[in-house]
């Protein structure tokens, strides 16, 4: 009883949470509507007794990620509303359409066809709790997915270096931007 | 051993009801001690600078806070005509409830060590003295401060106003910054105690002065995590978030009356539960000696001292140290106290592994020991040569 009136109150925030982010006019509401949406999907971890991916979810999610949305929305200033009407592609919109349906159609004869779990792997904490849970997590991480651990761990650096090389004006033009403003 | 033993053989209404004293209690404890510490702080300033304080409301001043309060009550509460009035109204609310539900993780009194395991008994139950004790604990805290930057960060955007943006861009990237540091100095402890538990951690440094973090952990975490937790907390010397001389009152600056009140409220009650915090960690919680009969009594007043004593220092800090540059502070942040935590949270993990696996002594540390040197040296190698390349910047500048 209680577990789905919890399910019901937290799906009923996501879904809230993910209407926002797309029907809210201004970038940094948007953003709030998302953090709401991955709190409401900690929920449900915690309702399913993973309780260090609802911490996770919390930490890296709401209070890293979405930070930096909004701490980019803000320094670039684009904290208004924004003008819907522009489109990029001349039929971008009936794309869109079209994609979306499609998408949602799958997803609904997915529902309706298949009534056996779709992959048929057990979740690694299984029924341990507490402390139990964060070790047998951390063993699968570090000993079945090593490789692919590290390597996602590599792209994040790389992907760092790579902006930090983008971000910075080569010398040249850097000196150059320099004489100009002494110019002036 | 994992969970509050109230809850073992389901729920009935005493567990409820015992549940709801301890919410009432925290909450209580919480506010009334906030408003103590305005005035501990205001007077323990004025001692070291040589002035009186306050000290007309109330005896030696101590009701000042209460009459701030009903002022703040009765004032006129504004709002910018460019300000987001959701988001506007929304800000302070996270920042005090974050703060107060950081401290409902701390356990705050029972005797762990000589066989008990930190339980007491109310009506007959048996139960924690800590509001909450979820398996990953100390994990909740770091949720909780990275939503609280949430407070500060909106508060200073919706406020439409030049300065508290400022005030609040400053305040997101330092309290994102120092945070990663303070996580590691977590993961030292939690390496340590084996558990996220902040009952569990209390129990593992239970049995005398030397089974502390402070002394097992080699002190180093704890200087780091008490340097990131000021950081955190935005507290002198590193409170550029709300720098008066240049950002005139950071992100509250177009804040007023009751909202005002409530960032004044969050901003002393997250030094309260920093210091808790700090005191569960590296200095055995409630841990201490019971001197005589009553022992649920003596660990509650053991970890009061103790919190008392970091409140004081938090003070401290401010009367005595001046206020960091920017550049300064990201320096200390990210070049110093990172690398620095970083080192030593591998030597504890290869000192616990040793142990573990009994591994050869010489081997294990004179591998870490070549390994850290490398890893030092390069790391230097790269401060130096960034060091070198921003120098020849503003020459040719």
């Amino acid at each position: 009883m209680v577990d789905t009136l919890v399910f019901i109150i937290a799906a009923a925030i996501c879904l809230t949470g993910a209407l926002g982010v797309i029907l809210a006019r201004n970038p940094v509401h948007s953003a709030l509507m998302l953090v709401m949406t991955l709190f409401g999907i900690a929920v449900q971890f915690v309702a399913q007794e993973a309780h260090f991916l609802a911490a996770v979810q919390v930490i890296v999610y709401a209070g890293a990620i979405v930070v930096l949305f909004l701490f980019v929305i803000m320094l670039l200033g684009v904290d208004r509303a924004q003008n819907l009407e522009l489109s990029i592609l001349p039929i971008q919109r009936w794309a869109a359409l079209v994609f979306a349906g499609g998408s949602l159609l799958l997803l609904g004869a997915l529902i309706v066809v298949v009534n056996e779990p779709v992959t048929g792997a057990e979740a690694v904490g299984g029924t341990a709790s507490g402390d139990e849970n964060v070790r047998l997590l951390a063993r699968s991480l570090f000993s079945d997915h090593v490789y692919a651990f590290e390597l996602t761990s590599l792209l994040l650096v790389i992907a760092v270096i790579g902006a930090v090389v983008l971000a910075r004006k080569p010398k040249a033009t850097q000196s150059a931007a320099v004489e100009e403003q002494g110019d002036n | 051993m994992t969970g509050d033993p109230l809850y073992i053989d389901g729920v009935d209404l005493t567990d409820i009801g015992i549940m709801a004293v301890k919410v009432l209690v925290a909450f209580t404890f919480l506010l009334v001690a906030t408003m103590f510490m305005v005035w501990f702080e205001r007077k323990l300033i004025s001692d070291m600078q040589n002035r009186i304080g306050p000290n007309v409301a109330g005896p030696w001043g101590l009701l000042q806070t209460f009459a701030d309060g009903v002022k703040f009550f009765f004032k006129e509460d504004l709002r910018p005509e460019n300000a987001d009035p959701l988001v506007f109204r929304l800000a302070p609310y996270i920042s005090a409830v974050t703060a107060f539900l950081s401290f409902a993780v701390v356990p705050i009194g029972g005797s762990f060590g000589g066989g008990s395991s930190g339980t007491v008994t109310i009506f007959g139950r048996e139960t924690f003295l800590q509001v909450a004790d979820p398996p990953i604990g100390i994990l909740l805290l770091l949720a909780m401060s990275s939503i609280a930057v949430y407070g500060v960060m909106l508060a200073g955007w919706a406020s439409g106003s030049k300065y508290p943006l400022i005030g609040s861009v400053r305040a997101s990237a330092q309290a994102i910054s120092y945070e990663a540091a303070l996580g590691m100095a977590t993961v030292v402890v939690v390496i340590l105690a084996g558990t996220l538990s902040t009952h569990g951690i209390v129990a593992a440094q239970s049995g005398g002065f030397s089974r502390w973090f402070l002394v097992s952990s080699g002190i180093v975490p704890f200087i780091v995590f008490l340097i990131a937790a000021t950081a955190e907390l935005n507290r002198p010397p590193f409170d550029l978030v709300e720098a008066e001389q240049e950002l005139v009152g950071g992100f509250h600056t177009e804040y007023s009356s009751i909202r005002f009140a409530l960032f004044f409220l969050a901003e002393f009650m997250n030094v309260i539960t920093m210091s808790a915090i700090m005191v569960t960690l590296f200095f055995g919680g409630p841990a201490g000696p019971i001197l005589f009969g009553m022992t649920w009594f003596w660990p509650t007043v053991w970890f009061l001292l103790k919190v008392l004593a970091f409140l004081f220092v938090f003070v401290w800090f401010r009367a005595t140290l001046p206020r960091l540059r920017y550049d300064q502070l990201m320096h200390l942040g990210w070049k110093l106290l990172i690398p620095l935590i970083l080192f030593w949270l591998m030597f504890i993990s290869l000192k616990e592994l040793r142990a573990t696996h009994d591994w050869n002594w010489l081997a294990t540390y004179g591998a870490a020991f070549i390994a850290l040197a490398v890893g030092a040296s390069l790391l230097l190698a790269g401060l130096r040569a960034g060091d070198r390349a921003y120098q020849e910047e503003l020459e040719e500048a």
